[in-house]
């Protein structure tokens, strides 16, 4: 009863592709007078890894406790595979990595594996573990004796170790170095292998670019984007242009830049990438159109506030550290995107 | 969406017939393991709950341990008293201190969103306070033979083992209850601040017959001396009161504490978690 290494090959037809692997439904979460979410619907299908990209104080760990059963929304529903995410069922499907400051300190690296592997019914194994999340040298030390990267990679080790079919990742490179911070995306990318799905909360849009296929941005409880990277990344870039025109949604959807449109009463809101375009097309297009105002997008404001969340946190390292070129040049990928590690 | 064809339905059949299953009675002992090992490992734990007995019985039993109370030699009063402390301790600080720390770090987060049974936790932070309880009551009795020549025939030692084990109850369920209500910073100074007075006025490290009138009176209104009395009296000493009110006093206060750790524990979740 005990060998159930076979099981673990028959993963996928246990996982319905069309049901999501978790999922917020119009949630809404009050601590008091606070709105830590207001009506946020969002959810990660199997095999894809969603991150959820906000600053600090978003709603992030809010959403996820949501979808944990940590909490219960105060209005709206939070599943995990289709349950009650406090249910047993769901549990033993889901490895979570929290934020934890301490991990009791007079275990093992390995003791505190065999402990987890117990809790689920097809586990990867405590050896396995230990060599996808990198601790090989280190099993046997107490996890009081770890560095602050080998914490981590442990935490990582206790959230795989069951096997599960979706992995909890909040913030789960807090205050590792720009270095520890690539190598354990290399882990979770090697370990993922595409096969299953991820709920990462991050605060790095680099993070959430290094791992994500999908990325939800909250920004004050409140979803501001959704879509792959790629997308996110071009529609923070972009710019709103309003203006009061007779052409329709379909010929605004058309002019040179524009990537979404909507009509609000007689005012017309596009989203370009390049709004110097969109307005010579558009008053080519509609010489007598009224009202032109040009704002940076919700987006990009929100991107500020998530750089200069993280451009804080960088000043810090940066004064302490001198030089330390790589993880001081973050504040780009909001511009230029994804660079290797 | 093809959700119904032959091959999903064979799939989802034979899956159900050979779904792996956990192996509970493995999980509950691997969780009592690393618990015990865990504090084990832990000075601050295992030697105030193991030394220190030891090293008052060995000080104050070559003191006084050649007068007699409640019919028994103070030696022999001392085993039972000196191990009625450990069980106090490892109880209420296995608990208290372990559930106060384990909560402000996360810890217990992270154990409550992973699929392990809640009870396990409790399970193995009960062995374990069962387990350093047996080790304190075995040593005192071995010290207690060394170097006071105290001897028990097997059915009485026996019978007070088992009074000192009861006392686990009541006591981890009242650290159980203050490792909701306190941090963890401060539920060592609180606890302490009960453990202390408690042992002292309840006359587990000094018989209470040495003491004032007022703390004697005292003392009957405490957990804890109705747990060393009813200990007492199952390792041969005059019985004080009687066996049915010492066992209802402790079944009272297991009561009450439990009762009081759940709602500390619903007053914790709302704080938290709105």
């Amino acid at each position: 009863m005990t060998d159930t290494r076979a099981a673990t090959m028959d993963r996928s037809p246990a996982t319905d592709p069309a049901e999501p692997v978790a999922e917020l439904v119009e949630a809404t979460k009050r601590y008091g007078a606070v709105t830590a979410l207001d009506r946020v619907s969002l959810r990660a299908m199997p095999g894809e890894v969603l991150a959820v990209l906000g600053p600090n104080g978003a709603g992030k760990t809010t959403a996820v406790s949501l979808m944990l059963g940590l909490a219960r929304p105060t209005s709206g529903r939070a599943r995990l595979f289709g349950a009650d995410p406090r249910s047993a069922g769901s549990r033993m499907r889901i490895g979570t990595m929290l934020q934890v400051s301490g991990v009791p300190a007079t275990l093992t690296v390995r003791e505190h594996l065999t402990a987890f592997a117990t809790y689920y019914p097809a586990p990867l194994g405590v050896d396995g573990a230990i060599a996808i999340a990198g601790l090989e040298g280190v099993a046997n030390r107490l996890y009081g004796k770890l560095s602050g990267g080998q914490q981590q990679r442990l935490h990582f080790a206790l959230a795989i170790v069951g096997d599960p079919d979706a992995l909890f990742l909040d913030e789960p490179t807090t205050g590792l170095d720009a270095a520890s911070r690539r190598a354990f995306w290399n882990h979770v990318r090697e370990y993922l292998g595409g096969r299953r799905s991820v709920i990462l909360t991050t605060h790095y849009l680099e993070e959430a670019d290094a791992l994500a296929d999908k990325v939800v941005v909250l920004d004050q409880g409140k979803v501001v984007a959704y879509g792959t990277p790629t997308e996110v990344k071009a529609r923070a870039a972009g710019r709103k242009v309003r203006a009061v025109t007779r052409l329709s949604t379909a010929e605004a959807s058309a002019l040179a830049g524009v990537r979404s449109v909507e009509r609000s009463g007689a005012v017309t809101t596009m989203l370009s990438t390049d709004s110097d375009a969109t307005v010579r097309a558009l008053l080519a297009a509609d010489p007598r159109m009224s009202g032109l105002e040009v704002t940076g997008a919700g987006l990009e404001e929100a991107f500020l506030s998530l750089t200069s969340g993280t451009g804080g946190d960088d000043g810090e390292g940066n004064a302490a550290a001198g030089p330390r070129g790589r993880g001081g040049g973050r504040d780009s990928y909001a511009a230029t995107g994804r660079t290797e590690p | 969406m093809t959700t119904s064809t032959p091959a999903g339905v064979t799939n989802a059949a034979s899956d159900a017939v050979q779904a792996p299953r956990r192996n509970l009675p493995r999980l509950y002992l691997t969780e009592a393991r690393f618990e015990f090992l865990k504090l084990l490992r832990l000075p601050g734990y295992s030697v105030s709950v193991l030394a220190f007995p030891v090293m008052f019985y060995a000080l104050f039993g070559a003191l006084f341990g050649g007068y007699a109370v409640q019919g028994i030699s103070t030696a022999k009063y001392m085993v039972v008293g000196y191990s009625a402390a450990g069980v106090l301790a490892a109880s209420l600080f296995g608990f208290g201190v372990g559930v106060a720390s384990e909560r402000g770090q996360g810890w217990l987060r992270l154990k409550r969103v992973s699929p392990m049974p809640p009870l396990a936790y409790f399970f193995a932070k009960v062995v374990m306070a069962l387990l350093f309880s047996t080790l304190v009551v075995l040593v005192l009795t071995l010290l207690g033979a060394v170097l006071q020549g105290v001897r028990f025939e097997a059915g009485t030692w026996l019978r007070m083992y088992g009074a000192l084990m009861l006392g686990v109850l009541p006591f981890a369920s009242l650290g159980l209850a203050f490792g909701y209500l306190f941090g963890p910073n401060s539920a060592p100074m609180v606890l302490n601040l009960i453990y202390t007075p408690a042992a002292f006025a309840s006359g587990l490290w000094i018989p209470l017959t040495v003491m004032p009138p007022l703390l004697q009176k005292i003392a009957e209104f405490l957990p804890t001396y109705h747990f060393a009395q009813f200990a007492l009296s199952q390792a041969g000493a005059e019985p004080v009161g009687s066996g049915l009110t010492h066992v209802l006093v402790l079944a009272i206060t297991t009561v009450v504490c439990l009762g009081l750790a759940v709602w500390a524990y619903f007053r914790d979740e709302g704080k938290t978690y709105g």
